[in-house]
């Protein structure tokens, strides 16, 4: 019953995204025949039966109902509670159907509250929503459906890949899609804008709530991506430019240039053809993210889905979508001019280098994960890697973060040279500094080197917006800008140095035996036997420590699920504030030594604090752009409202 | 005379056993030396592992030889070990690599006739972006 009732929804909930579109085109082709009144109304139904949908297909999975395929497929009695939750997002159609949840309640939530710009525009973004959902809607029913039931029920499920069934992993993909599926409003605010040649400031204000939101949740999603792929996979790697990694960089690399350029828009009336491109690109990103993911066209860990048909329907969708945005694009860019003109040396000049650079970065990336493919359809079969990406994307983000340093100290418009240069006198020491001691020290890489001696005058450069303010008056959006870019700091240096600094020690110790990696001393004492619910393990009984100070218990375990079979190596992580040691037990020996492999990695954890600080700049951004936004929203009723007593 | 021959051919013996013994071995799987093993100089084994990062695991999806439980890429991780403590270059090592498995092995792609788009591509965004900025700013910006 419950999985006909989702499929029921799922129907509806289409059927309502058509009347959505249908609604929304005809009152913008005949104004004055009331069909407009629907669409915000149709919008709020249609998310809240996505809801519904998701819900039943999350009660499925909780109950383990075998008699639906997907969850025979997928999941297993002997899974502990929340990754049956979990499961519900890991699989293919799974997550698809989450996809469509989100983006209904995106347009419900937008259909709720954004009473700002021109209802026109509106009904016009609504529809844009409409049409992206029905694609989606369409792919869901006609070759993926969740909800599909077996012709006899399985005697028991297919359990769900070892690999995903990590905390870290639950929730890593609705964070990523929650941001994926942010974009589409963004994109969708571009199209209604473009429709009705609607760019202005009022614009990029609804926007940017939406492009900030969006961006927070993908920038903790990538960061949540990459802490699970370093302490599960055993090896202590953080990046690895896997296509479904760069699948979820691409957006982000795209929402990072829109908000920057979507706030030059609000500020300033400038760059209104490039920001509205921005938005389309933006939601492409995520489209082709998904596309590369959901396809199956990658092998990779995370593509789990291997269908030809689904690869074709969501190119087809991609093709409809991203070809129909950029026609239009050129279409209305045309009337659609540049705006305020500025000078070089300006604010707004610091940020069309930081979008030019971001682009070129997102084009390296894209084309460096899809040329694989292109190279395999023309019959060869290449890699693109690290040795690729790193150079490559250093060429461009490297004078990025050098004039990111200047770009928020300059004035709006016009600037001079004289005026920052004492502002920048500490970092440059700074600078100075950290690249003495990269050449005292020696043997340190050109990159890693360059990114710790950048690092170190970010850093400084990143809180300089601050001097010469009341602390107190500082508004939340600059805190938020403060926050973001010392985090970009904190999280460079932490690549540089776990790139830099690294210690590995690959050993085959005795029970009783010590091993010595940097500064710690590691024993083992005893190897045992333990089981989980649907797992047993090899777990390694050992102590740490530090220069010889107190001995701290660790328990790497080597783990053997049977449902589908398969090892993994639960790695142990001893955390201090200037680094980790990881500590992973390998195979036995015949000899009775047991493998191990530990690292000495300093300040690594920096990397992934560095992105919470980044996402709670954006988190302080947001809050202060929405607060403010509020706030002049009551003052200008406040004022219309005494006008209207006055008048009587 | 005869003892010599004896000689000769326990020692033929012995040594066509040393030449096929890791052929034979290969089904029954001691892991390859140096697959967990590193080399004793650490500026070898630094040198080595830097090219292991940058070699891929034919047998797993998208990791490196270097992040990688496969048997294969133990082997290979071995073989590397091998020829860098035998002090060939790791250029050299990729290339003997490239040549047994294919391009498909190494990370960092050639620059041959199928793949200078990849190095074109960055050439023409730098170009690109140049022209961009300068368009913008370039004519007489400061006074805009």
């Amino acid at each position: 019953m419950i999985a006909e009732f989702g499929l029921a929804a799922l129907w509806l909930a289409a059927a309502l995204a058509a009347l959505q579109l249908f609604a929304g085109v005809m009152a913008l082709t005949r104004p004055g025949e009331g069909l407009g009144a629907a669409v915000r109304p149709v919008a709020v139904v249609q998310g809240a039966l996505g809801v519904i949908a998701f819900a039943a297909l999350m009660v499925l999975f909780v109950r383990t109902d075998l008699s639906v395929k997907l969850v025979a497929m997928s999941s297993h009695s002997a899974k502990p509670f929340i990754y049956k939750l979990a499961g519900t997002w890991g699989n293919h159609e799974g997550s698809m159907l989450l996809w469509v949840t989100v983006m209904g309640l995106a347009g419900a939530f937008v259909a709720l509250v954004e009473k700002r710009l021109p209802e026109r525009t509106m009904l016009a973004t609504l529809a844009g929503q409409a049409f992206v959902s029905l694609g989606f809607y369409a792919f869901l029913l006609i070759s993926s459906n969740p909800f599909e039931r077996l012709p006899t029920p399985a005697p028991e499920g297919n359990g769900l890949n070892p690999l995903l069934q990590d905390i870290g992993l639950a929730f890593h993909p609705p964070t990523l899609y929650i941001g994926y599926v942010g974009l589409s409003v963004a994109f969708s605010f571009a199209i209604g804008a473009l429709v009705t040649r609607e760019v202005g400031p009022a614009f990029a204000r609804a926007m940017r709530p939406w492009v900030l939101g969006a961006w927070i949740f993908l920038t903790i999603g990538i960061a949540a991506g990459s802490y699970w792929a370093y302490y599960e996979l055993g090896w202590g790697g953080w990046w690895f430019w896997d296509p479904v990694e760069n699948a979820s960089l691409m957006p982000w690399l795209a929402a990072t240039a829109l908000l920057h350029s979507v706030s030059v828009l609000a500020a300033r009336n400038a760059l209104r053809a490039w920001t509205v491109m921005l938005g389309v690109v933006a939601f492409s990103m995520s489209m082709v993210g998904t596309f590369l993911v959901r396809s199956g066209i990658l092998t990779s860990v995370h593509a789990f889905a291997v269908d030809p048909e689904r690869g074709s329907f969501i190119l087809g969708l991609l093709a409809i979508n991203i070809g129909g945005a950029l026609t239009l694009f050129a279409v209305r860019a045309v009337t659609v001019t540049e705006g305020k003109r500025f000078a070089p040396f300006s604010r707004e000049g610091a940020l069309v280098f930081n979008n030019v650079m971001l682009s070129a970065v997102l084009g390296i990336v894209l084309f460096g994960t899809l040329y694989p493919l292109i190279a395999e359809a023309m019959g060869a079969q290449v890699s693109v890697g690290p040795p690729y990406f790193n150079p490559m994307s250093a060429l461009f983000v490297v004078p990025m973060l050098a004039v990111l340093m200047v770009g928020p100290l300059l004035r709006w418009r016009q600037d001079n040279p004289g005026r920052v240069g004492k502002l920048l006198i500490l970092p440059l020491v700074a600078i100075v500094v950290a690249a003495g001691a990269m050449v005292i020290m020696g043997g340190v890489g050109v990159l890693p080197a360059l990114g710790i001696v950048l690092a170190a005058g970010l850093a400084f450069a990143s809180l300089m917006p601050l001097r010469g303010r009341s602390l107190k008056r500082t508004p939340l959006a600059i805190w938020g800008m403060v926050v973001a870019h010392f985090g970009v700091a904190v999280s460079l240096f932490g690549m540089a140095s776990e790139s830099a600094f690294s210690v590995e020690k690959l050993v085959a110790v005795r029970a009783g035996d010590s091993a010595q990696v940097g500064p710690w001393k590691v024993n083992l004492k005893t190897v045992q036997p333990v089981a989980g619910p649907n797992w047993t393990a090899l777990e390694a009984d050992m102590t740490a420590s530090y220069k010889g100070g107190a001995r701290v218990a660790i328990r790497p375990q080597s783990r053997s699920f049977w449902s589908p079979p398969q090892q993994t190596a639960e790695s142990a992580l001893v955390t201090r504030w200037n680094g980790q040691l990881y500590a992973v037990i390998g195979e036995q020996a015949d000899d009775g030594r047991w493998q191990l492999r530990l690292w000495w990695k300093p300040f690594v954890t920096l990397i992934w604090y560095g992105a919470l600080l980044i996402a709670l700049g954006g988190l302080l951004a947001l809050i202060g752009r929405v607060s403010s936004d509020l706030r002049r929203i009551i003052a200008r009723e406040k004022i219309a409202y005494r006008r209207e007593r006055q008048g009587r | 005379m005869k003892r010599l021959f004896a000689m000769i051919a326990a020692l033929a013996g012995l040594i066509s056993w040393l030449i096929a013994t890791p052929a034979m071995a290969q089904d029954s799987l001691p892991p390859a030396p140096y697959a967990y093993r590193q080399l004793d100089d650490p500026a070898l084994e630094a040198k080595a592992q830097d090219l292991m990062e940058t070699l891929r695991c034919l047998k797993c999806q998208s990791q490196s030889i270097a992040d990688s439980d496969a048997p294969m890429a133990g082997d290979m991780r071995s073989q590397v070990r091998e020829r860098i403590a035998a002090g060939d270059e790791p250029e050299a090592v990729r290339a003997w690599l490239v040549e047994r498995y294919g391009d498909y092995v190494s990370y960092a792609p050639r620059v041959t006739n199928l793949t200078w788009p990849l190095f074109v591509v960055p050439l023409v965004l730098l170009l690109l972006a140049t022209a961009l900025l300068w368009r913008r700013f370039g004519r007489g910006g400061d006074k805009a």
